[in-house]
């Protein structure tokens, strides 16, 4: 009955309609809170208003929806490559390699693009992210809370390496700004990397039912005719690239792809190529309802969306450990 | 041959303690000596409370990976702290004598971890991986709630506790050094007088048990004592992280026995000399600032990796 019931194309529908108007309500929300106190038909009738609605509180609201978005569907990935629920790039050592690698071109070239820092900020996140899928092979199938323990202490100890290259260069400020991610320092100019993640996440559903079939697992996945190490590494070089574009433009949020995905395929099932579209919704809207709560727990200071995803995030992940039983991934 | 191996490690401390104080001195000898002697008994003080209460807390919970940081104790404490600073504002929290303030933060610490982990500890550890992972989660989650709390904070009001909250071992909080000592050497003199009895509950709860031990009682007491270890440790120079978990498996490899006497005493002087004889050569060879935590926490996390697949292919 349950499996019925859930297959009903009208709850997602349902699940769409409820999402998009939380949604709708935030971005009115977002565009209209600020430190400037002014209502959002003054700010749209002054010239200076219209200036500062377009330069900072669009962009604002735009950088939190795709960051949010692409880094849920970094996470849905993630899960399907490594099988197993509790991965995301903030449990797999993801964005602490993007980070160091953003460090080490910075010091060796501080004159260098954003364009050159971005890659080889992204090619450290994929060759830290492969190495850790390597690691995870090695762990014994029936233990799956071993993978997220192994990944977070993975990350743990590179984030030590590039905390100690940071200190000994005084660079750790640099390190603060990645690895903790707020939007309040988004403007106009400063944000359009996130429309590259967005579209990165958008080239994710043409693959979405590769990655279904992937994560069944590498023997059932080939023996479908999938060539399985093409879809790793497309899938490995798109959650690098969204973790390196999150941690260069707002800086690393942990657990929302976590969250998001364990949240959307509890009531949706795990078939990539229908939940892809809500998870990115869903990821969305819950990073944006994470910023503007924190511009507004302590207005007119603001408390940085990462650090109020943090709380809410951590307490999703402990009710995930408690109420799924041991068996289940 | 345990006692030839006390013996070794002991000099190797010794000689750890004896570099930290000379090597690199120059002028006032008198001067050089109370400035480092002050850094040395926190130094010590920590490195006793450290090693005692991971080694407890993995005879406590039947285990030698997790260790009281990987379960965020030290982060409750932080917690705990700004929780603090947070309910009675900057001049409620300034008036307050240290000591005073001492005592209050370690019972609220001994309370909360008692109510979160004396529970899920005294069931037993069916499920080594899940506590694991449910106390590193806990961990990042006090990280977070205290940092949304230091947010919430009036920043005048977090300017003025700030220095106290954050202690490293390159500035160390010697206001509470003789309260320390006190703890901890009181601390260690208890969990001596126990050491027979902790060798019984290393046997497993049934086990202790059937031996006549009152399990829940000492599980209590043990984990009182970890609790006010870990909130000396925690005040003086701030979470260490990985700290013990390198003493404990270091200890364990090098000793190779069960009894609690050597294991404690062994521990505490390896913790001595990866703590004291870091920092020689990390400040006075090396010239490195103050990294040296940070290279603890890199070695440790390896040590833990290695221990987890080790546990896992066994």
């Amino acid at each position: 009955m349950r499996l019925t019931v859930r297959r009903l194309p009208s709850s997602e529908l349902l699940w769409f309609a409820a999402v998009t108007g939380l949604l709708a309500g935030l971005v009115l929300a977002s565009l209209a809170i600020g430190a400037a106190d002014a209502g959002l038909a003054d700010l749209l009738q002054s010239k200076d208003g219209l200036e500062l609605f377009l330069i900072s509180r669009v962009p604002r609201t735009c950088a939190a929806l795709l960051a949010g978005a692409s880094l849920a569907v970094a996470g849905v990935i993630m899960q399907m490559l490594a099988r197993n629920r509790f991965v995301e790039p903030a449990t797999a050592g993801t964005g602490e390699c993007a980070a160091l690698g953003l460090l080490v071109v910075t010091m060796a070239m501080p004159s260098s693009t954003i364009f050159l820092k971005m890659a080889v900020s992204c090619c450290a996140a994929f060759g830290g992210t492969a190495v850790f899928l390597a690691l995870v092979q090695k762990l014994p199938p029936t233990q799956p809370l071993l993978v997220p323990l192994t990944g977070i202490i993975y990350g743990g100890v590179i984030a030590a390496i590039t905390t100690f290259i940071a200190y000994e260069n005084d660079l750790l400020q640099y390190l603060g700004v990645w690895m903790n991610g707020e939007f309040s320092g988004i403007l106009q100019g400063r944000y359009e990397l996130l429309w590259a993640s967005g579209l990165v996440a958008l080239a994710a559903y043409l693959y979405a039912d590769r990655f279904t079939i992937a994560g069944l697992g590498r023997d059932a996945a080939v023996g479908l005719g999938l060539d399985y190490r093409h879809v790793l590494i497309v899938g490995l070089g798109i959650v690098a690239l969204i973790t390196s574009f999150t941690v260069i433009t707002v800086g690393m949020l942990p657990f929302v792809g976590l969250v998001v995905p364990n949240i959307v395929s509890h009531f949706h099932g795990d078939n990539a190529r229908r939940t892809l579209p809500l998870v990115a919704l869903t990821g969305g809207t819950l990073v944006l309802a994470s910023d503007v709560a924190g511009r507004l727990l302590r207005y007119p200071y603001e408390i940085p969306a990462g650090t109020v995803f943090g709380v809410v995030g951590t307490g999703v992940f402990l009710w995930l450990l408690f109420a799924r039983p041991a068996h289940a991934r | 041959m345990p006692d030839r191996k006390l013996l070794v490690l002991g000099l190797c401390a010794f000689l750890a303690v004896l570099a930290f104080m000379t090597l690199g001195a120059r002028g006032n000898w008198s001067f050089v000596l109370t400035f480092r002697g002050t850094k040395l008994a926190a130094l010590l003080l920590v490195a006793a409370a450290v090693s005692l209460s991971t080694i407890l807390f993995q005879t406590l919970s039947g285990n030698r990976i997790l260790t009281p940081s990987i379960m965020g104790f030290d982060a409750l404490y932080l917690l705990v702290q700004t929780g603090l600073v947070f309910a009675l504002g900057e001049f409620g929290y300034a008036t307050l004598l240290p000591e005073a303030k001492f005592a209050f933060e370690v019972v609220l610490l001994t309370v909360a971890a008692l109510a979160l982990f004396g529970s899920l500890l005294g069931n037993g550890l069916q499920d080594l991986f899940r506590m694991l992972l449910v106390g590193v989660i806990f961990g990042v989650l006090f990280r977070s709630l205290t940092s949304l709390l230091q947010r919430l904070i009036d920043p005048n009001e977090f300017a003025v506790v700030q220095g106290a909250m954050f202690a490293s071992f390159n500035s160390i909080d010697t206001e509470l050094l003789l309260a320390s000592a006190v703890l901890v050497l009181a601390c260690c003199g208890l969990a001596w007088r126990k050491r027979h009895i902790l060798d019984v509950m290393a046997l497993g709860r049934d086990q202790a048990i059937s031996l006549g031990l009152d399990h829940r009682r000492e599980l209590f007491h043990g984990l009182a004592l970890v609790t006010l270890l870990v909130a000396t440790s925690t005040a003086l120079v701030g979470p260490v992280a990985f700290f013990g978990l390198l003493v404990s498996a270091l200890t364990y490899e090098f000793l190779k026995t069960h009894r609690h006497g050597n294991l404690m005493i062994a521990s505490m002087l390896i913790a001595v000399i990866v703590l004291v004889g870091g920092q020689t050569l990390f400040e006075r060879v090396l010239g490195f600032g103050g990294s040296l935590s940070i290279v603890i926490e890199f070695l440790g996390g390896l040590v833990f990796l290695f221990l987890i697949f080790r546990k896992a292919r066994a």
